[in-house]
């Protein structure tokens, strides 16, 4: 009897033999001499990781047990290769033309790049392949326990080599899936590892099965007799169980991880599925054949309460046959081998790709784009997550005891994986299947999965028996094994039929009432009409056609002379004459960069791509087109803001230009008016001593009456230069304010009696003095000076018989409101504004004064923080001085 | 032959100066303050020369001179202008419209005989 330290050497052997096998792959395939590893043998080869350790020992087990549904584990698959080829030809085109990395990624890449999606996915696919890990695990502890418990210096540990079995697997998986990143995910190493473990359980399950069909039943016939014999061969059958569980194993067929990284990211040649089609089958069919026979000898051979789970292993030791059992177990091994290192490579990547990434990418907060760190990290994340699947599976292992038996877990695993299928098939062939519709089935589905099957399924803590009893709450139509009181099915039948039927309910429904974004609707078109938006797998082929296709978008995006000048030296690069150079990759490299330089690197990718056909324009293409336009279009508004900014600046300078042009008009018209206003005087003053100087015999009345003209000129010249004066030091601000106090009264009995005295015309003066008792803080000269001219403004210009002044005085809020109302005819609507500007003389007749009063006083109330408006309403002339009463002035 | 002026000036004590040296002279003088008749009151006096103010209420010195010019019965008659704005602006603006003679104030009372005096014996000698 071989030792368990022989065994574990073998195990040691066989592995390093496909680390061998893997490094020797990768390095072929790096060097590009790789064609036998393209070859459609090696692909149907790997699409045998279908047959994990629970199809090479636990189908044995299924038929010790049930009987012949075991066949439906295998028709399932065969149905989907033979009878669906073209459905998984769609798969996988559409896999190819998007780069999808994982099923996750397609879901997700299919309703619009949710990465909501592709999370559930995600984390429906651990807790469904978890168990899955767990019972590859189990199957090779189960396997060294035999060998175990027929070595003598037994020193076995089963939770020990389970964990250096899984921490093994881990390491494979991460020294050969995510040795770099391959932007399509390839791993040819894993791979063709994968396909020589195929070939070794292939092997083994036929070494054993003829040992059993001929060397222990003693050929065909006797064998068959033995199988009529057992209650094995009896075809009853419970179809609503057979129906289920072939439609799962074909749902699990499509919708496991593994299967899709092997079927569809793995796949180099998508007319390699016309060999799988039916080499798979025959695989399969090849794995089943001795599975009864062995099963039927085995219950007869082994003692009572043998695991028919390990008659593989059991039968052959029993015989003696040391050989034949060390290569059953190494197919045991291989099969459980493959099936964890593709399975963790698989869900590493789109754990990594849709949880890791994400966080880290948002936690790290700006974008960063693709550089040798980000992929570092994402190398890391691949490798952390390994492990931590790794660790799940053992952990679960730890947890359930490994007690169940191989095939119950492998179909829990199944049903739960399964609920993928709706949003997958619908994606593939139904355009209004939405985003939302695709949530809402996955999660519908999957809960019911959790609460029908996977939580009875653990039981103790996770689902109680009271529960399980009588439903939650005591609602026993909640039942998790009788949901709506449908009772007496069995639990698994049960589970998927209603998780998946509402599954699919719930995604149609949803659906059909939602609307698809419109990436959503870009990608349904890319995923359901594939085959019109893809070429065929040839690749593209350089045509003439092509080329001349090329020159004329060029043309349009470089400039004629350009562009001829660009593909005239690439065709003498080739040797060519003419302007039309062979489409060769480099030609298409180095146009595409020149393009690049013009439109934007994707762009450019995008329509080469579209010309040449090679590779479809995928909806990443297209949504970096989008952003290089938006980018464009950013800078564009930003030139246009820029644009805009300059236009107002020219405007303000236009308006500046036009103020100043103003100012200095005015400065003119200022000259020009101060000139008049002292040459005026200044002409009958020149004009009168003249004539007194020279003229003889002046009468004495004359004499007197010329020098006082003089005199009156000159006084007018001088009142003239201290209203100009005064107006120029208001005008700069340099007043000095000389604040007192004082009441109103006060200030007008002042101002009344100054602009009165001399007066030639006598003019009334209505006040009513007890409203004018009013406490005063201000420059009460100033504000004299202000009324003064107002009144002296009634006297000279009031044009009625008597005239008469109005003085009304009122306080509102803090405010002494002054208004002067003269009985005469007031002034024109459309002159009012314009009393108050320098030289402004409304009347046509002379009054002495050069038009500047108003402008002072105008100029004195602005510096008391107050004001003097015209008051309209009124039939005189009326003003109205307003001013702070008290002790506040304006900061001026 | 007769010695008519016609003087259009607004400023009381500048018309009363003028007057009185032209009287001295012996013109005959007629005094007219505002703008706005001006050229209806030239027109149907009939003067040998006008002397005229340019800032005039209701009408501008050089609006007026522009109707006379433009009227065939007034087109030669001597104008003598007078301004208080000195900028060579208005000379041009008043050269242009046909001014006989252009003046800035304060004047030299000599300067203005002077001028009455050549203006009239040029109009009466054509």
């Amino acid at each position: 009897m071989a030792s368990l330290n022989v065994l574990v050497l073998v195990c040691l052997g066989y592995v390093a033999l496909l680390f061998l096998v893997a490094f020797a792959a990768d390095r072929l395939a790096a060097t590009g001499r790789s064609t036998w590893l393209r070859s459609p043998l090696v692909y149907t080869l790997s699409l045998s990781i279908y047959c994990t350790a629970w199809t090479f020992y636990g189908a044995v087990g299924y038929a010790a047990r049930s009987g012949l549904e075991f066949v439906t584990i295998y028709v399932g698959p065969t149905l989907v290769m033979i009878g669906w080829w073209w459905g998984l030809r769609k798969l996988v085109r559409v896999g190819r033309s998007q780069r999808v990395t994982s099923i996750a990624d397609l879901i997700s890449s299919r309703y619009g790049k949710s990465n909501t999606l592709a999370i559930c996915v995600t984390i429906l696919a651990v807790i469904s392949v978890t168990p899955y890990i767990a019972l590859q695990l189990q199957s090779i502890t189960l396997s060294f326990s035999i060998f175990a418990e027929a070595d003598p210096n037994n020193s076995y540990n089963e939770i020990a080599s389970v964990f250096w079995v899984a921490a093994g697997l881990a390491v494979f998986a991460i020294l050969f899936g995510t040795r770099n990143l391959d932007a399509n995910e390839r791993h040819h190493g894993v791979v063709t590892a994968v396909a020589i473990e195929a070939v070794v359980k292939l092997v083994a399950l036929l070494a054993v099965g003829i040992f059993v069909v001929w060397g222990v039943a003693g050929g065909v016939g006797q064998t068959m007799a033995r199988i009529d014999a057992s209650e094995i061969g009896q075809w009853n059958i419970d179809r609503g169980r057979w129906a289920t569980i072939t439609f799962l194993a074909a749902a699990a067929f499509v919708c496991l991880p593994r299967m899709f990284q092997v079927m569809v990211v793995e796949n180099d040649d998508e007319r390699h599925l016309r060999t799988a089609a039916w080499a798979f089958p025959l695989y399969l069919l090849l794995m089943s054949l001795f599975v009864v026979p062995i099963a039927v000898v085995g219950l007869d051979l082994m003692p009572e309460g043998a695991n028919p789970d390990l008659f593989v292993l059991t039968v052959p030791l029993s015989q003696g046959q040391q050989g034949l059992a060390m290569l059953s177990f190494l197919g045991g091994f291989s099969s459980a081998t493959s099936m964890v290192i593709v399975a963790a490579m698989a869900l590493s990547t789109m754990v990594s790709n849709h949880i890791v990434m994400p966080i880290w990418l948002s936690s790290r907060g700006t974008g960063a784009s693709v550089s040798g760190d980000v992929r570092s990290i994402v190398l890391l994340s691949r490798r952390v997550s390994i492990a931590a699947i790794m660790a799940l599976g053992y952990f679960y292992y730890r947890l359930s005891g490994g007690g169940a038996a191989l095939a119950a877990i492998g179909l829990i695993a199944f049903a739960g994986i399964a609920q993928i299928l709706p949003a997958l098939v619908g994606g593939l062939f139904w355009r209004g299947a939405t985003r939302t519709g695709a949530l809402a089935g996955l999660t519908v589905g999957f809960v019911l999965w959790l609460y029908t099957l996977l939580l009875p399924g653990i039981g103790g803590e996770a689902m109680p028996a009271n529960v399980m009893a009588s439903g939650p709450f005591g609602l026993s139509w909640l039942r998790p094994q009788a949901l709506f009181g449908i009772d007496g099915l069995d639990p698994m039948v049960h589970s998927v039929m209603w998780s998946l039927s509402l599954n699919a309910a719930a995604f149609c429904v949803v659906s059909l009432f939602g609307f698809p974004s419109p990436i959503e609707r870009l990608q349904a078109a890319q995923f359901v009409n594939v085959f019109e938006h893809s070429a065929g797998p040839r690749g593209w082929v350089g045509s003439v056609a092509q080329s001349e296709d090329l020159m004329i978008m060029s043309q349009r995006i470089l400039g004629a002379r350009e562009a001829q000048v660009f593909f005239h030296a690439e065709a003498q690069r080739q040797g060519a004459r003419g302007y039309l150079p062979e489409p060769t990759p480099k030609f298409l490299e180095r146009l595409e960069r020149e393009l690049a330089g013009s439109v934007g690197a994707a762009t450019a990718h995008a329509m080469i791509g579209q010309i040449v056909g090679g590779s479809s324009v995928s909806v990443e293409d297209l949504l970096a087109v989008a952003d290089e336009s938006a980018q464009l279009l950013e800078y564009s508004s930003r030139l246009e803001a820029k644009s805009d900014e300059l236009g107002r600046t020219a405007h303000q300078l236009r308006e500046a230009n036009e103020k100043l042009t103003q100012i200095s008009l005015q400065k003119d018209n200022f000259l020009s008016q101060v000139s008049h206003e002292l040459r005026t005087p200044m002409t009958s003053i020149r004009a009168f001593s003249e004539i007194l100087r020279d003229t003889e015999g002046l009468e004495p009345e004359e004499q007197t009456r010329y020098a006082t003209i003089i005199h009156d000129e000159a006084l007018r010249l001088t009142r003239l230069l201290d209203d100009l004066l005064d107006l120029s030091v208001l005008e700069n601000g340099q007043v000095n304010l000389n604040m007192g106090e004082g009441l109103l009264t006060e200030v007008l009995d002042r101002a009344v009696s100054t602009a009165m005295t001399g007066a030639s015309r006598d003019m009334r003066i209505l006040r009513h003095v007890s409203d004018e008792r009013i406490p005063v803080h201000s420059d009460l000269d100033r504000l004299t000076q202000v009324f003064i001219n107002l009144i002296a403004n009634a006297r000279k210009y009031c044009d009625a018989n008597t005239p008469e002044l109005s003085i009304r005085v009122h306080e509102v809020g803090g405010k002494v409101v002054v208004d002067m109302v003269d009985n005469g005819s007031g002034i024109p609507r459309d002159s009012r504004k314009l009393v108050f500007e320098k030289f402004a003389r409304v009347s046509a007749e002379r009054a002495g004064g050069a038009g500047l009063g108003l402008a002072i006083c105008r100029e004195i109330m602005q510096r008391l923080g107050g004001d003097i408006t015209y008051l309209n309403g009124h039939q005189g002339a009326a003003f109205r001085v307003s001013f702070p009463s008290g002790y506040q002035l304006a900061a001026q | 032959m007769s010695r008519r002026v016609m003087l259009v000036e607004d400023e009381p004590n500048i018309t009363e100066a003028i007057r009185f040296l032209l009287i001295r002279d012996g013109w005959e003088v007629e005094t007219h303050a505002d703008g706005t008749d001006a050229v209806e009151v030239i027109s149907s006096a009939k003067p040998d020369l006008v002397i005229l103010d340019v800032m005039l209420p209701g009408k501008s010195g050089m609006e007026i001179l522009t109707d006379l010019r433009a009227r065939d019965d007034l087109k030669g008659l001597p104008v003598l202008m007078l301004t208080a704005r000195g900028q060579s602006r208005d000379r041009d603006m008043a050269e242009k419209a046909g001014v006989s003679r252009f003046m800035t104030k304060p004047f030299s009372n000599s300067e203005v005989l002077t001028a009455v005096r050549d203006l009239h014996a040029q109009a009466t000698q054509t």
